[in-house]
């Protein structure tokens, strides 16, 4: 058994995740609840073994490092997060139905990892500018931030959703949607995501400056990847400001969710793969 | 009430913020679209010279990073929080400092959580019982004797109120930080070749000559590769001189730089050259003298009364891994030998030996960056993060104990209190504090 393998399975464990935790919300069935927790958090053990595995062979290989420095070990770690993070909530506020909401996004970032072209799974040795402690700080606090940012966009969209219908029928508890939390403690569970994430976040941007001053003398240089991790960090901003200040909440809190994880995407996906393409097609 | 001032206003609004950050968002993709820091030729190559004209207009180009109208938007951010933080700050304290002792009783009736009850003792005594129930629960207590009754008050967590402040603050602290770097500081490089000494580097962008006030040396610099041919390390070992007198050493790497005088120099790219760095010592007499030759020259060493040169040498890409050397001293047979870049041998001669090593020349390409403002922005990012977790985690608790004295002779309660967040976690302190208080 080697850590792909382990890291494979956890792709297949958390689309079954997905599948048990979307029965317990479409066909209610109380009994599955427990089974779909406990699942999940064996997919998780296997998946944790298997990033510990990865590190150990990184050792055997004569590498030694920690496997947080590429996009594939990165997208294992962003999955491991966002399944960490929604079973502190399930667990803290007692429900399961977001569990519907939360892991599809961690399936759908391991079958990235796993079968996406272009992603290498190969252990190799870091190059000289990664050799740094502030490097793996600054990995892991971003995607922790990542992963909560995640997590309350997948509340927000539960909430959008529960929002529509109840406008629509005034009472509907026997209905799909009559399972999910009342609006009140969504809005509250995406606020508090939100803030965790935005902690994390910053201290992800801070300790990637100071990786940044350290090998190259300058902490900010305004490259598209620090800008757009900049631009993410505004909308969060904003988002809190006009929480705390403004009373917006609900639905326009539950969109600008929404609308900060497309930055995070972006930060994370897009800088790397759509940027970098327009600059190397504008100068061609 | 101090007279509103509609400028004032405008400049503590909050509104003017989320504004000021959406802004700043928004154009903030602009440059990350648009490449900074080419040249006008490159932006007329790409878009043409019209788009190329009408981006520098715009200042979008060569860097809209540090163009008046990005710096405007900046700076009214740090007015925005300045005078929101004036405009705040006073009250915020003055809840902090507030003597709680004098709230009515009318206020206490009607917060949540409150609790009622009774006890058989008089006030004075119930009150003794309930301050030591409170100071094992870590509550410091306070009291005010009123008419016929005795208020308690016990508060926690009051400075946590300056979290926001503390993260406006710590804002402003790291923009001072980024403006000290770019007044008393600068950025630039040298190339510097192995052996040779410099005093200068040359800035960024105008490649203009700054004085280091010392010197600098790179006395060796090499690669060190993974099996798999990645490279693993890059090295290279520098000296300071000053008045000719080394001050200070280090072998630097990639992430790990040199400062002298608060310049920093870090490794950053280098140059291969195409010859060579030998040194030979005669072992009897120690005398060692370094050359630098060129591919398949002769070359005399006056003092060891030696002549040699490199003859072959065998690369991988631009770096050299084997060299074979031709050294002759005119007494018997020429010495012909291979050694690994970098290695030393000893070679036998008839009548001397000689350590001969042999490297590849390199120049070590450094980045030299002086910024007096670095540890302002540090400072300013740990305060971020303190202001963050109190701001977001932390709250002011409050509980005041009103004992009322009944014409029996016993006492009735009324306890109620309230925290400025997480008032769930607060209800929850609130009732074991009750549970505790009940045992009384
Ligand atoms: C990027 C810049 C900024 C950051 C990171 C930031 C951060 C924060 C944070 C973390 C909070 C606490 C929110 C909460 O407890 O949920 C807060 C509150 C607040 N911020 Fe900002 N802020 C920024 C800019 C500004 C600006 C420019 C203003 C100017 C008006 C402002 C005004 C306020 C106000 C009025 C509050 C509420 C304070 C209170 O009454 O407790 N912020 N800010």
């Amino acid at each position: 058994m080697n850590s792909s393998q382990l890291i494979g399975i956890t792709t297949f464990t958390y689309l079954f995740s997905t599948i048990l935790y979307a029965a317990l919300f479409i066909f209610k069935t109380k009994r599955l609840g427990p089974v779909a927790t406990v699942f999940t958090l064996i997919a998780f053990l296997i998946q944790t073994a298997g990033i510990g595995l990865r590190w150990l062979e990184s050792y055997q290989m004569g590498v030694g490092r920690a496997p947080l420095t590429n996009m594939y070990e990165s997208v294992v770690f962003f999955a491991w997060t966002i399944i960490l993070i929604y079973l502190i909530i399930e667990w803290k506020f007692k429900t399961r139905i977001i569990g519907a909401f939360a892991v599809p996004f961690a399936f759908l970032a391991m079958a990235y990892a796993s079968f996406a072209s272009g992603i290498t799974k190969e252990i190799v040795p870091l190059v000289p500018a990664l050799q740094s402690n502030w490097l793996i700080a600054h990995v892991v606090t971003c995607f922790i931030g990542y992963a909560a940012f995640t997590v309350a966009a997948g509340l927000g969209i539960m909430y959008l959703i529960k929002n529509t219908s109840e406008t629509r029928q005034s009472t509907n508890d026997s209905t799909l949607l009559g399972s999910l939390p009342p609006l009140k403690v969504l809005d509250d569970i995406t606020h508090k995501t939100m803030i965790f994430g935005f902690l994390w976040l910053s201290i992800g941007i801070i300790t990637g400056a100071i990786w940044a001053n350290s090998a190259w003398g300058t902490y900010w240089s305004w490259d598209p990847k620090e800008t757009w991790s900049l631009i993410t960090w505004f909308i969060y901003a904003i988002t809190l400001h006009a929480r705390y200040t403004r009373g917006w909440g609900g639905t326009r809190i539950a969109w600008l969710a929404i609308f900060g994880f497309i930055s995070v995407i972006f930060t994370y996906y897009g800088v790397n793969f759509l940027l970098a393409g327009l600059h190397s097609y504008g100068s061609n | 009430m101090k007279n509103r001032n509609p400028i004032w206003d405008f400049f503590a609004s909050v509104k003017l913020a989320l504004f000021t950050l959406f802004f700043l968002s928004t154009t903030s993709i602009i440059g990350t679209i648009i490449p900074q820091k080419e040249t006008t030729q490159q932006y007329i190559e790409k878009y043409g010279e019209a788009t190329a004209n009408l981006f520098q207009i715009l200042s979008i180009t060569p860097d809209m990073y540090s163009s008046a109208w990005f710096l405007s938007l900046l700076s009214l951010l740090c007015l925005n929080l300045i005078v929101c933080s004036l405009d705040r700050f006073p009250g915020v304290w003055r809840q902090i400092k507030a003597d709680n002792l004098n709230t009515p009783l009318s206020r206490l009736e009607k917060m949540d959580p409150q609790r009622r009850w009774q006890l058989d003792n008089p006030p004075e005594s119930t009150a003794i019982a309930l301050k030591t129930a409170l100071k094992t629960s870590g509550w410091k207590t306070e009291e005010r004797k009123l008419d016929n009754a005795l208020l308690l008050f016990a508060q926690k967590g009051g400075m946590t109120r300056t979290g926001v402040y503390i993260v406006h603050a710590s804002i402003l602290v790291i923009f001072a930080g980024a403006i000290i770097g770019s007044i008393l500081g600068f950025k630039g490089s040298i190339m510097l070749p192995e052996t040779k000494t410099t005093d200068k580097a040359y800035a960024f962008g105008t490649n203009s000559p700054i004085d280091l006030g010392f010197e600098i040396r790179c006395d060796r610099f090499n690669i060190e590769f993974y099996d798999n041919g990645m490279p693993k390390s890059y090295r290279s070992q520098l000296v300071i001189l000053e008045n000719g007198k080394v001050v200070k050493e280090k072998a630097i790497v990639v992430n790990d730089p040199l400062s002298y005088k608060g310049i920093t120099f870090y490794q950053s790219s280098y140059e291969p050259y195409p010859e060579f760095l030998i040194t030979i010592t005669n072992k009897k007499t120690g005398l060692s003298e370094t050359a630098i030759i060129p591919y398949q020259q002769q070359r005399n060493l006056e003092k060891n009364d030696l002549r040699f040169g490199i003859i072959n040498a065998e690369a991988q890409g631009q770096s050299v891994s084997r060299i074979k050397i031709w050294l002759s001293d005119d007494k018997g047979e020429p010495s012909l030998f291979w050694l690994d870049d970098g290695e030393q041998v000893t070679v036998e001669r008839a009548q001397n030996n000689f350590t001969v090593s042999a490297k590849q020349m390199y120049a070590t390409g450094l980045q030299v960056a002086k910024d007096p403002g670095v540890w302002t922005v540090y400072t300013g990012c740990a305060l971020m993060i303190i202001g963050l977790i109190v701001a977001f985690f932390m709250s002011h608790q409050r509980i005041w104990l009103y004992i009322r004295e009944e014409t029996d002779g016993k006492s009735s309660i009324l306890m109620a209190g309230n925290a400025n967040k997480n008032k769930a976690g607060f209800e929850k302190t609130f009732q074991a504090l009750t549970q505790t208080m009940n045992k009384v």
